[in-house]
């Protein structure tokens, strides 16, 4: 026990100089009592608050001790008022902290399964190291950082460990970091992926099933048409077009397979493979992305799918348009066969040139030649490969829609697009501005200068170059630019009820006047159909007098 | 400033000049002293700005200045306790800030235009009452014409906060919770979205 502190409660009992033997024994007495009095008024509570003055007091004196401010007289007010203050701080502390936790606890859980190794043992890491898939995702960062795009080191760093968990997962031949989508909720976070050969070949069989289940019922349809023609109202003559086969995968728009994420952390999602309606939809409207793969689409024309459609149809013709390499890089394959079957598509494989050479950076910056279209681009059918669509619908033409025939299309024209590995310098600007803008990466250090291509046509997609490495990224909305704005296609003409024919005519009801005109007319005529059969009988009379 | 050595003061903007880049469409050229022409103008337009004498051709430095003052107008937001006002009317920075709460920083209505309050008046007596004049002066963003133009999403775990504008897109407002940081930014080709209401 050390000197006994006024608020502790043994002060006073033993003071030095006093003895219980003393003649102060009332003294000490009484004096202990008002010290007991003082001090149960001190612990009193508060009615309003629940404190005590005792502990307030107690409090206020040990932070002055331990914090030791200057002119302590002068601000005890507001000690006075922080400790009070610090008092209802503690009770929600507790609770803010639980709720501060979560939402960063939460999301350290989901990285944390990124930083653990995979269940392989030291084996499976000597074969990775010999040809890994997995895409240096840190060193396309570095170059896309010095020219000022990008995403923060953490985030690189993890979609990195993210792509890695996705290869160790799907049997991927190649696989790149293709971007970054924003959207309204939630983000976008995409990887473009090659299967290896023989992989994809399941998903082919179901869908040839339902396209097959599709043709019995119209033909089932058609046999119904004829028969109820005259009594049943107008069916509606709205035959819509014919929906062309989307490509198969591993080939034109479908090459890649595309995996997506909301963050690097969360389980990746296999994006459908795009059919040519959609891209061919998407191209007419323009909405924002949520950031939920399952919402709806709402638009005019309706959009055939959810958002997961939208977005893969998207990235289609981003990857269409604005994926690049340098000139040299890739090289036709020497074997060139089935191109007739195809219709001209053209030539749709190609492979790394082993003897590339390349350009310095001022070459690549000046002239947009220096580039080439390394994707196949889209026709307006929505497909890389045109096809006919009428050579296979001949089994429902047969069933005999005679008056329908008239009403088909002019044989649509073979739709070529610009043959694979077209430079850059053929892009069409839009308007006045050019379609790329070519810029080196810095002017001060030109011997480490990287040459940097930013597209005007997809604000969002960059395309780098440095010797032998190049790379093409996109962080945007997913939208193409246009200077006009974006105007809906307008609904299509409401279609005549009945088509109009000489049994069945529309024609407007006649007015009161019209009705009254006609009234008297037929009135007329029949006086006279009277006077004239008045006058046969007369004269039938006649004859048969005669004879 | 173009290579981010050489910095030239821009003059304050306009009306006129706001007025006469909104007509102008499609991307900036990067030179400042760049003259558009009117391509598309009413024939009442042309005669009134033929009779001046003057040929109407427009500075990209005019363009430049007007589109800043018009982001700064329509999107630059402050989170809302950052400012505060005084009884006499002048507005300063609240050095007792200490940033909003994650809770709070989620809700789009703690951010405020930091322009002239507009709607201010509008509200109803009732919401009046909750307000409290010293922090609650300007316009929130609760209630942005077309509804849904401001993003907010929580990026980097939870700890910083990242509005982006649809308006304008490129416009990004980050603040981390419980800190005194907060700013915007816009990286962009400098137009108006105007196919916002069919983007949503």
């Amino acid at each position: 026990h050390g000197p006994y502190q006024p608020h502790e409660p043994g002060y006073g009992l033993y003071q030095p100089g006093y003895s219980p033997y003393d003649d102060q024994i009332p003294d000490p007495k009484s004096r202990m009592l008002a010290i007991q009095n003082a001090k149960a008024y001190l612990l009193k509570s508060s009615t309003t608050s629940g404190l005590n003055l005792y502990d307030h007091l107690a409090n206020m004196l040990t932070k002055i001790l331990d914090e030791q401010p200057t002119n302590a007289v002068d601000i005890i007010e507001n000690i006075s008022k922080d400790v009070k203050w610090a008092q209802f701080q503690k009770k929600m502390d507790t609770l803010r902290d639980e709720h501060e936790i979560l939402p960063t606890f939460e999301a350290a859980e989901k990285r944390k399964a990124l930083f653990l190794k995979a269940n392989g043992g030291d084996e499976e890491l000597e074969e990775e190291i010999g040809e890994t898939p997995l895409p240096n995702v840190m060193e396309t960062a570095f170059y896309f950082e010095q020219a000022g795009i990008g995403l923060s080191k953490d985030e690189s760093y993890l979609i990195f460990l993210a792509l890695k968990k996705l290869i160790s997962v799907q049997p991927i031949q190649t696989c790149r970091f293709w971007g970054k989508i924003l959207g309204l909720e939630m983000n976008y976070i995409i990887a473009e992926v090659q299967y290896h050969e023989g992989e994809e070949e399941e998903e082919t069989e179901e869908e040839e099933v339902i396209e097959e289940g599709g043709k019995g019922m119209g033909e089932v349809e058609d046999e119904d048409e004829e028969k109820e023609k005259q009594d049943e109202p107008p069916k509606s003559t709205y035959k819509p077009p014919p929906v062309i086969p989307k490509e198969q995968n591993g080939t034109g728009a479908n090459k890649y397979v595309y995996f997506v994420c909301n963050e690097p952390g969360k389980p990746w999602v296999k994006l459908p493979p795009v059919t040519p309606a959609q891209i061919v939809c998407a191209r007419k409207i323009k909405k924002f992305f949520t950031g939920r793969l399952d919402a709806p689409v709402v638009s005019f024309p309706p959009f055939p799918g959810n958002e997961a459609n939208y977005l893969r149809a998207q990235i289609a013709r981003i990857s269409a348009g604005p994926q690049i390499s340098p000139i040299g890089f890739y090289q036709f394959a020497e074997e060139e066969g089935d191109e007739e079957e195809e219709g001209g598509g053209g030539r749709d494989t190609y492979e790394e040139n082993p003897d590339f050479q390349p350009l310095s950076v001022a070459e690549m910056v000046d002239s947009l030649s220096a580039w080439v279209h390394h994707v196949q681009s889209i026709l307006k059918q929505g497909r890389c490969i045109w096809l006919n669509p009428f050579k296979k619908s001949e089994e429902e033409e047969e069933e005999g829609e005679e008056e329908e025939k008239a009403e088909d299309p002019d044989e649509l024209q073979q739709e070529i697009g610009p043959p694979l590995l077209t430079p850059l310098s053929e892009d069409e600007g839009i308007q006045n501005i050019p379609a790329w803008t070519a810029q080196p990466s810095t002017n001060l250090i030109p011997q480490y200068a990287i040459a940097i291509l930013q597209s005007n046509r997809w604000p969002g997609a960059y395309a780098f170059a440095s010797g032998k490495k190049f790379d093409n990224i996109y962080f945007g909305w997913g939208h193409k630019y246009s200077p006009e704005t974006h105007t809906p296609a307008l609904p299509p003409p409401v279609q005549t009820e009945y088509p109009s024919g000489p049994e069945i005519t529309e024609t407007r009801d006649p007015t009161l006047e019209e009705e009254l005109a006609f009234k008297a007319a037929r009135e007329e005529a029949l006086v006279a159909a009277e006077e004239e059969e008045e006058e046969d009988d007369v004269e039938d009379d006649e004859e048969e007098e005669d004879d | 400033s173009l290579n981010c050595v050489e910095w030239s003061l821009l003059p304050p903007a306009t009306e006129e000049m706001v007025a006469q880049a909104e007509q102008l469409k499609g991307r900036f050229q990067g030179d400042p002293s760049f003259e558009y022409e009117y391509t598309e103008i009413n024939a009442e337009d042309a005669e009134r700005l033929f009779e001046d004498g003057k040929e109407p051709v427009i500075k990209e430095e005019a363009r430049l200045i007007a589109t800043i003052e018009q982001i700064d107008r329509a999107v630059g937001i402050i989170p809302r306790g950052a400012f505060v006002k005084t009884p006499l009317g002048s507005v300063h920075e609240n050095r007792n800030f200490e940033g909003l709460s994650l809770t709070e920083a989620k809700k789009l209505s703690s951010y405020f235009h930091f322009s002239e309050p507009v709607n201010l008046k509008n509200k109803t007596l009732l919401e009046k009452a909750d307000l409290d004049p010293s922090t609650d002066f300007l316009d929130s963003l609760e209630h942005d014409i077309p509804q849904g133009s401001w993003t907010a999403q929580l990026e980097k775990g939870g700890t910083v906060v990242v509005l982006r504008s649809l308006l304008w897109l490129g416009l990004t407002f980050y603040h981390v919770p419980m800190s005194k940081q907060y700013g915007y930014v816009y990286f962009g080709t400098g137009e108006k979205n105007l196919d916002l209401p069919f983007m949503l």
